[in-house]
């Protein structure tokens, strides 16, 4: 087995796993909440960039562009006229009401695209490859990893020098004494969920391109993401990456030693930091 | 020609519990009024409604007399009716420049006040433009304070408690600046428990005890035995 | 029958003759008629059809569960979405016990409970070290861990599975005198066997956690729930108190799996470590019918059914609608069927609630707060 290969692969999944958690992390940052219909998010932003392919014979990184607008308005109207309704001191009224939403876009997607496995067909890309440093490397993971590393910096960028990056760390901070700045918490929160759908649709054309998925695919996707927002630390981005990469290894060499085992391999790397990290590898230091 | 604001009759609840009854005051363009009066009197709750924080009424709070009193926060920071809140509740998250911006998010109309004139009125935040706010002392944070609610060039100026927790050389300082704040056009509304304070920056005074309105004229025509009864209540004895 | 727990209580405690007192006129009236009510069950194999008694089977065993999670959520607040990994091993210590080591089904269900339990422990330890929402996907993940390690057992048949050997259920512990009796046949009797175990469960599980909530522990536990910061400083072991309740309710949900799956005799990873079944259609009940409240699954199962079998033949949609109620109650019905209920009539068929009653009320000299 060529560890390095191994390796290499295993970093590149992780660019895969940052981009589903960049989304929740982005969210969960701003007004503690998570949304555990995230993965499912994910699979219908797929099955959207797939209809736009389909119907209108766009290469799939033209329909992500037409997807992403898209899935913002989505994701701002759930955010302004449902889980809005569901902030406050409790826990239970968000993870009920997004349970119930996981449930609904997936019977949704059900009935709408029946069960059968999807791909989103992205020509020579697919195949093609380069040499990283003595190994092969395909082009499409490769750019899935500059991806995510794009879209954080980007986050960042947003987050620590733009005004409305200002606007979600004070609502973060405190909602009341935001409200006192003129910033309307509502709209705010609305906007956050809609970038993270932004984020999303680009997870989504990777996802789409690189497997197949299913109507049922959102809740390992959820996991995935959770775990690498967990294992990288709540509160960072890079962390979130940081956090990709640690279970894209875990799962690449989980799957050399047995392909039955990658999945499993991801979970117990995930319980591992839980256990002698309970706050992950790089959280922030103020929470 | 109506006043800049007014508040009729003006009640506030927090759930169950009533904490004014019925207040009328007054601020008309160019002044600068004191409210004065014990923990609990209700001050803070009257400038929290007039802000928007509390839901009240319609026409129970009036901006040149326009019905606000249902108004949110954020559209009557809009209207350029600016909050000091009490205990400064600077953002952790942000540094003090971005404090100061943060200010003018709602609002950005034009006017006197900026990031620069904002250093020049408090210099000791230009040095100190990038670290955490809540790294500053109590009286430089509530400068930021201060400056935060100026960035959105208010109308009006609603200071809530800025004394409190503060060493009196302090305080002095943060009223220094008060004269040029004055002289830039606001109307000003401060809340404070130091009686000498207030009586030396405000036009007119208005006292408050549990609720209610128990005195209200001009810092020169009032003695000091009314002050104290309509602060603390008619049974206190002079204490020599 | 007594459970060990302190009850509030009475003389050493209050002053001059009060006392605190749960109970009320309309639940002791709700209590005969339950325990009747529970009598005349014990007799349905007698009476109704073998397809009515699974179906009693599987509300009581969707009561427990919902009972559990309601314990769980409501109470201690711990929202787990990860029950099915007590399910799941409760199942598969059954057919395990019953498979490799030739017990009896009827002494292995209780073992099975004890799996489950043993189980939760090392849960607890890893799932504990999240909060909120956080702890609720950590429960999943470490159910999803437990479906993938017994996919991998082959002994019990990997991940597609095995069956229970027939001989064993048709010799359980009971079966013979059923049939000698009664003059059932093996599979009724066995289903009539599963569905005593299910009432007594049932039966108990409610009143265990009756108990539970009008006991000293069951006042900590609602002030955890409350503010867990405040009960801490008020001297209640939180942590204690919710692993206790995490133990607790994993090995009565192990016990449910072990029964469920003995009716069903076929067992497979995906089946027993089902999302869907044990925790999506639980939490639905728990939500609809009312969560913090033990009136509240009760009248969700019920509902539950009557959905289960009129639209369960329209697949998605059915389950798109039970979803979108599940929203629609949590936005607007927030404490559910029963809170609407209970709102409108004062109804409390298991008060919880202290209430202090037969003192005299004592009437001072002195005016006024400050004397």
């Amino acid at each position: 087995m060529n560890w390095l290969d191994t390796l290499l692969q295993g970093i590149l999944l992780g660019g895969l796993y940052a981009l589903f958690a960049a989304g929740l992390s982005l969210v969960f940052g701003i007004m503690r909440l998570v949304n555990l219909a995230h993965g499912d998010l994910i699979v219908l932003a797929a099955f959207l960039i797939l209809l736009i392919v389909s119907s209108l014979g766009l290469d799939p990184f033209v329909a992500a562009l037409i997807a992403a607008p898209l899935m913002f308005g989505i994701g701002w109207l759930m955010q302004y006229h449902l889980l809005n309704r569901t902030l406050g001191k409790d826990v239970l009224p968000p993870l009920l009401v997004t349970f119930g939403l996981s449930i609904v876009i997936q019977n949704g997607l059900l009935e709408a695209f029946t069960a059968d496995s999807r791909r989103i067909s992205a020509g020579t890309l697919e195949t093609a490859s380069m040499q990283v440093g003595g190994v092969n490397a395909g082009l499409m993971p490769l750019m899935t990893f500059a991806s995510a590393v794009i879209v954080i910096l980007a986050l960042n960028q947003l987050i620590y020098r733009t005004a409305l990056g200002r606007a979600f760390r004070a609502t973060s901070d405190d909602v009341v004494t935001a409200s006192l700045m003129g910033i309307r918490p509502n709209s705010i929160f609305a906007i956050a969920t809609g970038l993270a759908m932004m984020v999303v649709t680009i997870a989504a054309l990777y996802l789409g391109m690189r497997a197949n998925f299913d109507p049922t695919a959102g809740p390992a996707r959820l996991i995935y993401a959770f775990e690498a927002v967990i294992i990288g630390g709540l509160g960072s981005l890079w962390g979130t990456l940081a956090g990709g990469v640690i279970l894209g290894v875990a799962q690449t060499v989980g799957a050399a030693i047995n392909p039955e085992w990658q999945i499993l391999a991801g979970h117990i790397a995930f319980l591992l930091v839980l256990l002698f990290r309970p706050r992950g590898l790089f959280p922030r230091a103020v929470d | 020609m109506a006043s800049l604001i007014e508040t009729r009759g003006l009640t506030a609840f927090y759930g169950d519990f009533q904490a004014i009854f019925g207040v009328d005051i007054r601020l008309d363009a160019g002044e600068t009024i004191a409210v004065i009066g014990a923990n609990g009197a209700g001050k803070s709750t009257l400038m929290r409604s007039i802000a928007g924080l509390i839901a009240n009424q319609r026409d129970m709070v009036l901006h040149r007399g326009e019905a606000i009193g249902a108004l949110g926060a954020p559209d009557v920071v809009r209207r350029g009716i600016a909050l000091v809140p009490e205990g400064r509740k600077l953002f952790p998250s942000l540094s003090v420049e971005e404090n100061l911006q943060i200010g003018g998010y709602g609002r950005r109309a034009n006017g006197r006040w900026s990031l620069e004139s904002i250093y020049d009125l408090f210099p000791v935040l230009k040095e100190r433009r990038r670290n955490p706010a809540t790294a500053l002392s109590g009286g430089q944070q509530q400068m930021v304070a201060i400056g935060r609610a100026l960035m959105s060039n208010p109308e009006v100026l609603l200071c809530d408690e800025l004394s409190l927790g503060l060493a009196p050389v302090v305080i002095k300082d943060i009223y220094a600046a008060f004269s040029k704040i004055k002289s830039s056009g606001a109307a000003i509304i401060i809340v404070e428990q130091d009686i000498a304070q207030a009586l030396k920056v405000a036009d007119r005074v208005y006292c408050m005890m549990e609720g209610r309105i128990t005195l209200t004229g001009r810092p020169s025509e009032l003695e000091r035995a009314q002050i104290h009864a309509a602060y603390f209540g008619a049974e206190t004895h002079e204490l020599a | 029958m007594t459970t060990g727990f302190e009850t509030m209580t009475p003389e050493s405690d209050a002053p001059a003759g009060w006392r605190s007192e749960t109970g009320t006129r309309l639940a002791r009236i709700f209590g005969l008629g339950a325990l009747a009510a529970a009598v005349a069950l014990a007799a349905a194999p007698f009476i109704v059809s073998r397809g009515v008694v699974q179906d009693l089977f599987f509300i009581l065993t969707m009561l427990t569960l919902a009972q559990s999670w309601n314990l769980l959520a409501g109470y201690a607040g711990l929202i787990s979405v990860g029950q099915q990994l007590f399910v799941g091993s409760g199942a598969y210590a059954l057919f395990g016990l019953v498979i490799l080591l030739g017990l009896d089904p009827i002494l292995a269900i209780p073992l099975a409970g004890l799996f489950a339990m043993l189980v939760a422990v090392p849960t607890a330890f890893f799932a504990f070290r999240l909060y909120g929402p956080y702890f609720a996907i950590g429960t999943w993940v470490i159910a999803e861990v437990g479906r993938l390690l017994l996919a991998q057992w082959k002994t019990l048949g990997g991940g597609t599975g095995t069956s229970l050997p027939r001989d064993a259920t048709r010799d359980m512990f009971g079966i013979s005198a059923l049939v000698d009796w009664f003059g059932m046949r093996p599979p009724a009797a066995a289903d009539a066997l599963a569905f005593w175990l299910a009432l007594a469960l049932a039966t108990l599980t409610i009143t265990f956690i009756y108990k539970l909530l009008r006991s000293k522990q069951g006042l900590g536990l609602a002030a955890v729930r409350d503010n867990e910061t405040a009960a801490r400083a008020l001297g209640v072991d939180a942590r204690r108190l919710k692993t206790l309740v995490y133990l607790l309710t994993a090995f009565v949900t192990g016990i449910v799996g072990a029964l469920i799956y003995l009716q069903k005799a076929r067992i497979s990873p995906d089946a027993a470590f089902s999302l869907t079944d044990w925790t999506a259609y639980v939490i639905f009940i728990v939500v609809i019918g009312g969560i913090g409240t033990i009136e509240g699954p009760i009248l969700g199962v019920l509902v539950f059914f009557v959905l289960q079998n009129a639209f369960s033949s329209y697949g998605s949609w059915y389950l798109l609608a039970l979803g979108a109620l599940a929203i629609i109650t949590m936005l607007f019905a927030p404490r559910g069927l029963w809170g609407l209920i209970s709102d409108r009539t004062g109804w409390e068929l298991f008060p919880v609630r202290r209430i202090l009653r037969g003192g005299t009320i004592r009437h001072d000299d002195k005016g006024g707060p400050n004397g």
